[in-house]
């Protein structure tokens, strides 16, 4: 752990972590503490088909914890938990506005320099990049964002990726045979596909995507790609959520989405539930990763607990959470990746690397897609 | 002059804001497909208000004036599909009507269909958003109705019409303000919605600016969003042109009389059949599904969060936040109907100026006024009352409004001239008669803010958990049986209150 945070109370996380499968959280109460030093004990309990493996992060509790203001566009949903594991831990008084990444982006370019807020926790670059290019991010110091790679940062530090997602082909298991579907996303152009895709134009991660086309493809080809799309009488949805309930009932047989949200609906709904997911291995950036990322508020009054946040969320703990919770991907090398997904590296070299900082061109995008006639 | 003031916060912002749009707003303005898109927005709006009205206007009329079987009942649950938000409203419909919905299935074992027609697009779009905003037309008629003086009617028949000619040439002519007033509450609403016409598939203009706010262009949103108060002002012009300049006042205190009861006879189980279809589609329905959701998540193991903080949160919120609205309109109310003249004329058409505006729009002026002007309550609960008022202040200034128009000025000088002062006579004599209209008012606000959220969500202090908040973070990342819980404990607390309310308004005419 950095030296930057001042040792006075122990504190221990333990998290055991199935290599296989999605689990359900149950969270220990803490013993009663000694006069002295505080020892918490989280643990993770999974039903384990493999050898568990035990995750422990130490966390230092200061004798005055403070507090810190977070505004976040990931849903509490996802994030909730884990930061409440946070708080518990460090003791530090954590304070969360929830909303969509664009709404919390636009609510902190309003307040400026005087917002409340410490930590921007976002749902996508896109976010984080429109914050970062109004100046209202500090730097982050190095030994945080060397924990993470290049490609999944801003280039001047000024925010962090901390989990990641993929885009996927998502498919009706009974339409389709998973190994007749191309692994080029560029080959859904063709007019065989008529009639059978859904997407949601209006989606962010659609338009990451889209940026990513932009920036390996060049505008032409991704405007043929468009064009192509378009021709085949897509199924317009409004989001990725309808996309998979979609899929599943069977109006469209594919549909563009992103990997984690299946996993929610097989919890509900048994494995009878009728969508699975197709990665697309081939290459370019139909397998675009794109990260949620965080970044600290220049106008911060709480540095050292932000620093501590991002801190946390970069533990072993923390990435361990996402990859067996949240089924997204760890950004920090060492972690065991979400069970049953195809490993980072092998979709990462498929989309040529892309870098997330490069993905802010949204307003491209969306000129783009209207002029094809994809947008209102 | 202060509630002005404030309602003009929205427009003022939006204005800065556009100031620094660039020339790619103008040529999107340009195109013919954003001209296309307002046509569609302006002929949604006016096929929502036109069937919310055929809606209305009857169950208003058998909930006040009829023999109804299970008048009560009916008078309560009507209402309440206003509480269901938007986007939920219509993921149920979706998930319930859609091409390979929950009916398609039902219908595929006994009979072999395997698709049903889609509901997507105009169709769709038409039908949730009516389904969801008739209450507001319900809501103002019934309160028109219950203050109509029943010696009109008996007028009528004392001169040979027989009741359904009085019903057309006397009884819905003395209904235009209330019409009117819900109408436009309903029009103006189906201009702002966002999540019900993204699932439906059908493009109108808040798809638009909603697209510039994900992609961070606050410009050229706030650019479209002017455009759309420019429609408003159209809107709410045209509904003055119709009211014209017909008064509809009485010089009686007509509460002391009930209105009379109209026996149904042979229509009266027609009429029954009549409120259990709209009920059942637009309550029985979406409340099913989520039923459906809550138990096959329960079975799947899915935890449930402590709902017990969201749900003092929602009725607090959203209770302070009709009484702060009401109190607000009123003076606006009572200058626009006893002050008649251009420059009221005006304030009135500013009431509505911001109700059009996707709330996140709304929202986002609060913020910026809020955080360099009043920093002592930016995101406090005070806060969140203020941005109440200001959203739902349109919906609380009609009800008002037609309450008001109902009443002769006559009534109020002779207290006057009796030695009350105004003050005095408000309270004794205005108030009292306005009594319809103030609960009609008290009702939308509050029914329609247990279910905001982007002025929750961005102006709330922190920590703040609403009902409305919990389904929303719920809903958008799938997890279905966690919305539900608190769906149905939004529609089963927002019947308390309406229980409550409905019990007054007999109190008030008996």
């Amino acid at each position: 752990m950095p030296s930057l945070l001042k040792r006075r109370f122990m504190l221990t996380l333990f998290a055991m972590v199935a290599l296989l499968l999605t689990a359900c959280t149950q969270t220990a109460t803490p013993p009663a503490p000694p006069a002295e030093i505080v020892r918490e004990t989280v643990v993770v309990e999974v039903q384990v088909t493999a050898e568990p493996q035990v995750v422990e992060t130490v966390i230092t509790q200061p004798a005055t914890p403070g507090s810190l203001v977070v505004y976040s566009g990931r849903s509490e949903a996802l994030v909730g938990p884990l930061i409440n594991q946070f708080a518990a831990a460090s003791g530090v008084d954590v304070q969360i506005r929830y909303g969509s990444t664009s709404e919390m982006a636009a609510t902190l370019l309003e307040e400026g320099s005087n917002s409340p807020a410490d930590i921007f926790f976002a749902q996508d670059p896109g976010g984080l990049g429109a914050v970062a290019k109004a100046g209202l991010f500090a730097p982050l110091p190095a030994e945080l964002v060397s924990q993470v790679p290049t490609r999944f940062r801003s280039p001047e530090d000024l925010w962090i990726g901390i989990s990641g997602r993929a885009r996927v082909v998502t498919y009706n298991t009974d339409a389709i045979n998973p190994e007749e579907l191309p692994a080029d996303i560029f080959d859904f152009t063709d007019p065989v596909w008529s009639g059978r895709i859904g997407w949601a134009p209006t989606n962010g991660s659609l338009h990451a995507m889209i940026t990513a086309m932009r920036q390996v493809w060049g505008d032409e080809k991704t405007r043929e790609w468009l064009e192509g799309i378009q021709a085949n009488n897509p199924v317009v949805y409004d989001r990725n959520t309808t996309i998979v309930t979609g899929v599943a009932a069977g109006e469209v047989d594919i549909g563009f989405t992103n990997h984690y949200y299946l996993y929610r609906f097989l919890a509900e709904q048994g494995e009878g539930f009728k969508a699975r997911n197709h990665f697309l291995t081939g290459s370019g950036p139909g397998s675009l990763i794109m990260v949620a990322g965080a970044g600290r508020l220049a106008s911060s009054p709480n540095e050292a607990n932000a620093l501590r946040f991002i801190e946390f969320m970069l533990s072993p703990v923390a990435q361990q959470y996402f990859a067996s919770q949240t089924a997204e991907y760890p950004v920090v090398e060492g972690v065991v990746g979400p069970p049953g997904l195809p490993p980072l590296e092998e979709l990462e070299s498929a989309a040529l690397d892309i870098d997330m900082a490069d993905l802010d061109d949204l307003q491209g995008t969306i000129q783009l897609m209207q002029d094809v006639g994809v947008l209102p | 002059m202060l509630v002005v003031a404030g309602l003009l916060l929205p427009t003022a912002y939006l204005l800065i804001r556009a100031f620094e749009t660039s020339e790619a707003a103008l040529q999107t303005f340009m195109r013919p497909r954003t001209w296309v898109i307002i046509g569609n927005t302006t002929g949604l709006a006016l096929a929502v208000t036109t069937v919310s009205g055929l809606i209305a206007v009857p169950i208003a009329w058998l909930t006040v004036r009829s023999d109804l079987p299970w008048r009560r009942f009916w008078a309560v649950v009507t209402p309440l599909p206003l509480v269901i938000p938007s986007y939920v409203g219509a993921y149920l419909y979706i998930s319930a009507l859609g091409p390979r919905g929950a009916l398609q299935q039902l219908l595929e074992g006994p009979f072999g269909i395997t698709r049903l027609p889609s509901i997507y697009g105009f169709t769709g779009a038409l039908f949730a958003l009516t389904l969801m905003c008739y209450p507001y037309m319900l809501l103002s008629v019934r309160a028109a109705l219950m203050r109509m003086d029943p010696s009109l009617e008996e007028a009528s028949r004392s001169l040979g019409h027989n009741a359904t000619t009085t019903f057309w040439r006397v009884v819905l002519p003395a209904l235009r303000p209330a019409l009117g007033a819900g109408g436009l509450l309903v029009a103006l609403y189906t201009l702002r919605d966002f999540g019900a016409v993204a699932i439906m598939r059908f493009d109108t203009f808040t798809r638009v600016i909603y697209l510039q706010y994900s992609s961070f262009d606050r410009s050229q949103a706030a650019f479209f969003a002017l455009l759309l108060i420019g429609l408003t002002l159209v809107l709410v012009a045209f509904e003055a042109q119709t009211r014209g300049v017909a008064r509809y006042d009485q010089a009686s205190g007509a509460v002391a009389r009930p209105p009379t009861i109209i026996a149904l006879g042979r229509w009266r189980w027609p009429a029954f059949a009549f409120c259990t279809l709209i009920v059942s589609l637009s309550l029985v329905l979406p409340l099913t599904i989520l039923f459906y959701w809550l138990v096959r998540g329960l079975l799947a193991g899915e935890q449930m969060g402590n709902l017990g903080s969201a749900v003092w949160n929602s009725l607090l919120a959203s209770g302070g936040g009709a009484f702060v609205t009401v109190l607000a309109a009123l003076p606006l109310a009572v200058l626009v109907v006893r002050r008649p003249g251009r420059l009221t004329a005006l304030l009135e058409r500013m009431a509505y100026s911001a109700f059009a505006l996707p709330g996140i729009a709304v929202a986002l002026a609060l913020v910026f006024f809020g955080i360099s002007y009043a920093r002592g309550l930016y995101q406090t609960f005070a806060m969140l009352l203020f941005a109440y008022a200001i959203l739902f202040l349109p919906q609380a200034f009609g009800a008002l409004r037609t309450s008001l128009l109902q009443i002769h000025p006559s009534l109020e000088e002779s207290a006057r001239s009796l030695g009350y002062r105004p003050p005095q006579v408000f309270l004794r004599v205005t108030a009292p008669l306005m009594r319809p209209g103030l609960i009609a008012g008290a009702s939308l606000v509050f029914l329609t803010a247990m279910k905001e959220l982007p002025a929750t969500l961005l102006l709330a202090p922190l920590g703040f958990r609403s009902l409305a908040t919990e389904i929303w973070s719920a809903v958008s990342e799938a997890f279905f049986a966690r919305a539900a819980a608190p769906a149905l404990l939004i529609v089963l607390l927002s019947s308390v209150p309406m229980a409550l309310l409905s019990m007054r308004e007999r109190r008030g005419m008996s």
